[in-house]
């Protein structure tokens, strides 16, 4: 214990390598910039401005993290490894994963930046709960008081992410958990006036999600206890080897994974997601379904295969068990759904099933694996969410999935897209949703958790059931009579739209662009 | 001429015909409809010259393989070639194509669309039998499912929905099954050799344990049992062949459902040899008890389209048990009827098509004594229809015999059964022939049925002529399968010299 704790005591004066996390320290200062904009830039110039610093920061940092990337296959002097007194990682898992954030961030930053048809407004709207718009960005009167906030908001939650993925310290882990957390709070509430869901939605995260992360203090509070340090690095030291009977090791690791497989979005601790992916604003949940998703992963990834990797044997049991859970609960009560977004939700539980498939594989390859499903399914899920915020009638957005039949008929091109969507979420080949399964399953077979494979193959065909019957209400079925219009094809939805469906073909057909660089990220630092 | 990219080209051409004939204006629906044909008769006409350059003696078993790195860290390669089996199923593929995008010359509905998916899933068909990378092949496999989707379920019957879903769970969860063993075989060689592949070529060599074969051989069955179909997967194949489009239905049956049978002499035999001896008895009961059931099921049919899908069940069975009989006559006579049924059954979804298109209906008591008013589409029907019963001097003649013949040398009981088979193939057809064609007319609105128009003539004549000439001079055919047939054989007796079931195999050989 005293030689940990002396260890843990820096004998050097503490340096910042200021340039490997130079680009969670744009993202945030883009976030202050986007707060000073909202204070004195002229309203009317507000989105504009806020939109160009959000974007602008993402892209920069997007930009850097490139260039920091190059260095990992220099042999020599190389600038990356543990930064700011080893509280930080930055390492290949973690500049993939920052990518992949900030990729899909700015793809949703054209969403979320998108305004409702003004014609669509409904009137009155206060008081009325059930049908009035989902579109969070959308006006409330007919001078539209404009939810510009949600980019500093966006920013902020980014920077917790990016921070999340590569933090190598369970204090830095819990601070970027909470600054990713508490603007998807706000965010997801930003319909409330004009939705009673978004509300509940709100509230529902708020109060389920302090719970989650109360659950991961403790865990670590319980391991910093074992250990006498919460560098994930120290922690691994001292569980070394698996000795089976360590209360404070595995409690505190048993619920670390309750706070994260939470955000994951795992069974049993998903009741959140349906809830909130419905009453979040589309855009929002856009953000959320891609981006969080991510985060959480890298997270769960590297507390799993940095500290416990010698304890897996214990923890992958549980892993699996909560994988199966995820796939057979997600797929089947999808089945059941009525709603797209409720629907998506649902499959976004059983997606999450699959990308634990590879986490349990607990491997290279697993990793890896897992690094592209995230990124792959990231932009198949922006995209289909996006679709949803075009799909609308006099009350805003008719996400009944009545609602969508015959939309083939009127606007075959948007029913195509979301069809094509559907059909990578379902995996079918030439779709980086295909590959992204084929991957994780190929190293849940390597890593001999082959009743994964077998469990994913048999939930994927149950998945396909419900992908299948939006097209045929899409396709095969006569337009009713009081059907939705589809909204005019805006710019900014367009380039959204645009860029998912080039990632989802090109991840899809050649995957070996990312591959590549998943396959030379797989080494995290210890 | 060898360097030329031959399959790549074949396979080509359709994908390009389809985005060709998806971006042409609304109004110029008939050029678009001469544009698909039109792409599709080039990649005939290239599959022909295919066929010059294809040598059925050569050493090696695939020719004009072409080989690229795709997904360098999987091991995944862009590599096609092929054998004589690859080489009759590219053949029908390639000649079913514009016979059936000329049959969908009406279609009314999404005009462009409709030609823009068959050619999409031509290249998708062409593909399957092309590749041999097991992951390529994989791919195409399961792609292939999402035009045929939409063909049902736009353009389908009734109860195309319903049919249209069912087709799709039940071939993408078998495809799925087998993906599991297809990434078990890829493991297996990165533990044998260091570095996974899903090169066919390398697989070969590969030897598996025996107990993992026949896990693998049942993961590749689930796929290709659902494809052909074999008795308790079957459910799906009444429903699609009937609500699906006439253009769907001959495409289905004429090819779609050849990839099974393929799959069996293409993976699952050369890959598991010994679980394929193991599983060949109970591979010979499905196939027998299809022939059976498909035949006696068709007999009762009310809906002609119906009775037709049923038949299928039948004959497919009969290649099965050629398949899995082991003798060279049994699986080259499979071959031989792989590609007849697609001829076959083809011809009478067209032409049972022609009769929908003027009647909209498929009952066979709607129709009856139609000879005497539509004397052309009647002696089409029989033709065909012979040609399904397997009347000597048609092609279906010949696969069929060399398929009893090959069973009857190694298991002569099965043999014998399955001969009563044909007695009730002639039952099916005849009596759907006597009930639609001859006697008196029944129905007054048959009455002024007109008889087969030119475009309908040039439809149903090609395939009416290569009936004739495969049953006629079939021996072209079979010397290109013969090979393929010889390899499997090998491949089969290789870890069993001595069969244990009979002691005939020392005279086939």
């Amino acid at each position: 214990m005293t030689a940990v704790l002396a260890q843990a005591q820096p004998l050097q004066a503490p340096s910042i390598h200021y340039l490997a996390i130079s680009p969670m320290l744009v993202v945030f200062g883009a976030a202050i910039v986007g707060v000073l904009v909202e204070a004195f830039v002229p309203q009317r110039s507000r989105r504009v401005a806020g939109l160009a610093v959000a974007l602008g920061g993402v892209l920069a940092a997007l930009g850097l993290v490139v260039f920091l990337a190059q260095d990992l296959n220099s042999a020599t002097d190389p600038m990356l490894g543990l930064v700011a007194r080893d509280a930080i990682a930055v390492d290949g898992p973690a500049l993939f994963l920052q990518a992949a954030i900030l990729a899909l961030a700015a793809t949703s930053l054209l969403l979320l930046a998108e305004r409702a048809p003004a014609d669509r407004v409904p009137a009155a709207v206060d008081g009325d709960v059930a049908a009035t718009s989902a579109r969070g960005l959308a006006s409330l009167r007919a001078l539209p008081p404009e939810h510009t906030e949600i980019f500093p908001l966006t920013l902020f939650a980014v920077g917790g992410m990016l921070l999340f993925v590569s933090a190598h310290n369970l204090i830095v882990m819990f601070v970027a958990l909470e600054i990713l957390s508490l603007p998807l709070y706000l965010l997801s509430g930003l319909a409330r006036r004009r939705r009673l869901l978004s509300q509940e939605a709100a509230v529902k995260y708020f109060l389920l999600g302090a719970f989650s992360s109360a659950f991961f203090l403790y865990g670590v509070a319980l391991l910093y206890g074992f250990a006498g340090s919460v560098s994930l690095t120290a922690i691994r030291d001292a569980a070394g080897q698996p000795s089976g009977d360590d209360p404070l090791l595995y409690a505190g690791l048993a619920l670390l994974g309750v706070g994260l497989l939470f955000k994951v979005g795992a069974v049993p601790f998903h009741s959140w997601t349906p809830d909130v992916y419905q009453g979040a604003p589309t855009p929002v949940t856009a953000f959320m379904a891609a981006c969080t998703k991510v985060a959480a992963f890298g997270a769960l990834l590297r507390v799993l295969l940095v500290t416990f990797y010698n304890l897996r044997g214990d923890w992958r049991p549980a892993i699996g068990a909560v994988a199966v859970l995820t796939m057979v609960v997600g797929a089947v009560i999808a089945v059941t759904q009525t709603d797209v977004k409720r629907m998506l939700a649902y499959s976004s539980i059983a997606h999450a099933g699959f990308i634990l498939t590879g986490v349990a594989a607990s491997s290279r390859r697993g990793l890896s694996s897992s690094m592209f499903y995230l990124l792959a399914y990231g932009f198949i899920v922006i995209g289909a969410f996006g679709v949803v915020t075009l799909v609308r009638d006099a009350d805003g957005e008719a996400t009944h999935l009545s609602k969508w039949q015959g939309l083939g008929r009127r606007s075959p091109a948007v029913a195509g897209l979301f069809a094509f969507f559907l059909f990578a979420l379902a995996g079918i080949p030439f779709t980086s949703g295909f590959f992204g399964k084929f991957a994780v399953w190929g190293a849940a077979v390597d890593g001999g958790v082959t009743y994964l494979v077998i469990v994913g193959v048999v939930t994927s065909a149950v998945a396909a059931f419900f992908y299948a019957r939006v097209v045929v209400m899409m396709f095969f079925q006569e337009p009713a009579a009081d059907g939705p219009e589809v909204a005019r094809l805006r710019p900014l939805t367009s380039a959204a739209l645009g860029v998912c469906l080039a990632a989802t073909i090109v991840l899809g057909v050649v995957p070996e662009l990312v591959v590549d660089i998943a396959g030379r990220s797989e080494l995290f630092v210890r | 001429m060898k360097d030329f990219p031959w399959l790549t080209a074949i396979g080509v051409v359709p994908l390009v015909g389809a985005l060709a004939v998806s971006l042409m204006p609304a109004s110029r629906l008939r050029l678009a409809k001469q544009l698909a044909i039109a792409f599709s008769l080039v990649s005939l006409a290239l599959t022909i010259g295919m066929i010059t350059q294809f040598e059925s003696g050569a050493a090696e078993q695939f020719q004009l393989v072409e080989q690229h790195q795709w997904i360098k860290a999987f091991g995944i390669q862009y590599k096609v070639g092929v054998d004589g089996l690859a080489l009759v199923l590219i053949a029908l593929t390639a000649f079913l194509v514009p016979v059936v995008l000329l049959a969908s010359w009406n279609v009314d509905n999404k005009v462009k669309s409709y030609f823009a998916l068959i050619l999409l899933l031509e290249t998708a068909m062409i593909g399957v039998f092309a590749a041999i990378d097991v992951f390529l092949f994989y791919a195409l496999f399961e792609v292939m499912l999402v035009p045929m989707y939409f063909l049902i379920g736009v353009w389908g019957g009734e109860r195309r929905v319903y049919a249209a879903v069912k087709f799709f769970l039940y071939t993408l969860l078998a495809g799925l099954l087998m993906l599991v063993a297809v990434l078990t075989m890829y493991f297996l060689t990165r533990d044998a050799a260091g570095a996974g592949t899903f090169d066919y070529e390398q697989w070969l060599t590969l030897d598996v344990a025996r107990n993992t074969q026949r896990w693998l051989f049942l993961g590749f069955f689930v796929a290709f049992a659902v494809k052909v179909p074999l008795f308790p997967f079957h459910t799906w194949l009444p429903d699609a062949h009937t609500e699906a489009p006439t253009g769907g239905s001959v495409l289905l049956a004429g090819v779609m459902l050849k990839i099974g049978t393929f799959g069996f002499m293409r993976y699952s035999i050369p890959l598991f040899p010994e679980a394929s001896r193991y599983f060949a008895p109970m591979m010979m009961g499905l196939g027998l008890f299809g022939i059976f059931y498909g035949a006696l099921v068709a007999i009762v049919q009310k809906d002609i389209k119906r009775l037709v899908a049923y038949t299928s069940i039948a004959h497919l069975g009969f290649i099965i048990l050629g398949t899995f009989a082991f003798t060279r006559q049994g699986q080259s006579g499979a071959v031989l009827y792989m590609v007849n049924h697609g001829l076959s059954t083809g011809a009478l979804f067209l032409i049972i098509g022609f009769l929908y298109e003027r009647r909209h209906t498929r009952l066979i008591e709607e129709y009856g004594g139609l000879r005497s008013v539509v004397p052309v589409l009647a002696a089409t029907f029989l033709v065909a229809g012979l040609s399904s019963l397997a009347l000597p001097g048609l092609n279906g003649f010949v696969s069929e015999f060399l398929v009893l013949l090959g069973t009857y040398s190694r298991h002569p009981v099965l043999g014998i059964i399955a001969t009563f088979g044909i007695i009730l193939a002639a039952l099916y057809i005849l009596v759907a022939y006597q009930r639609t064609m001859q006697g008196p007319v029944t129905v007054e609105a048959n009455r002024g049925m007109a008889d087969l128009d030119l475009r309908e003539k040039l439809v149903i004549a090609p395939v009416l002529l290569v009936i004739i000439v495969l049953g006629v001079y079939p021996a072209p055919v079979l010397r290109v399968i013969e090979p393929s047939v010889q390899r499997v054989m090998e491949r089969v007796e290789k870890t069993d010299p001595a069969p244990t079931i009979e002691s005939a195999t020392g005279e086939q050989k």
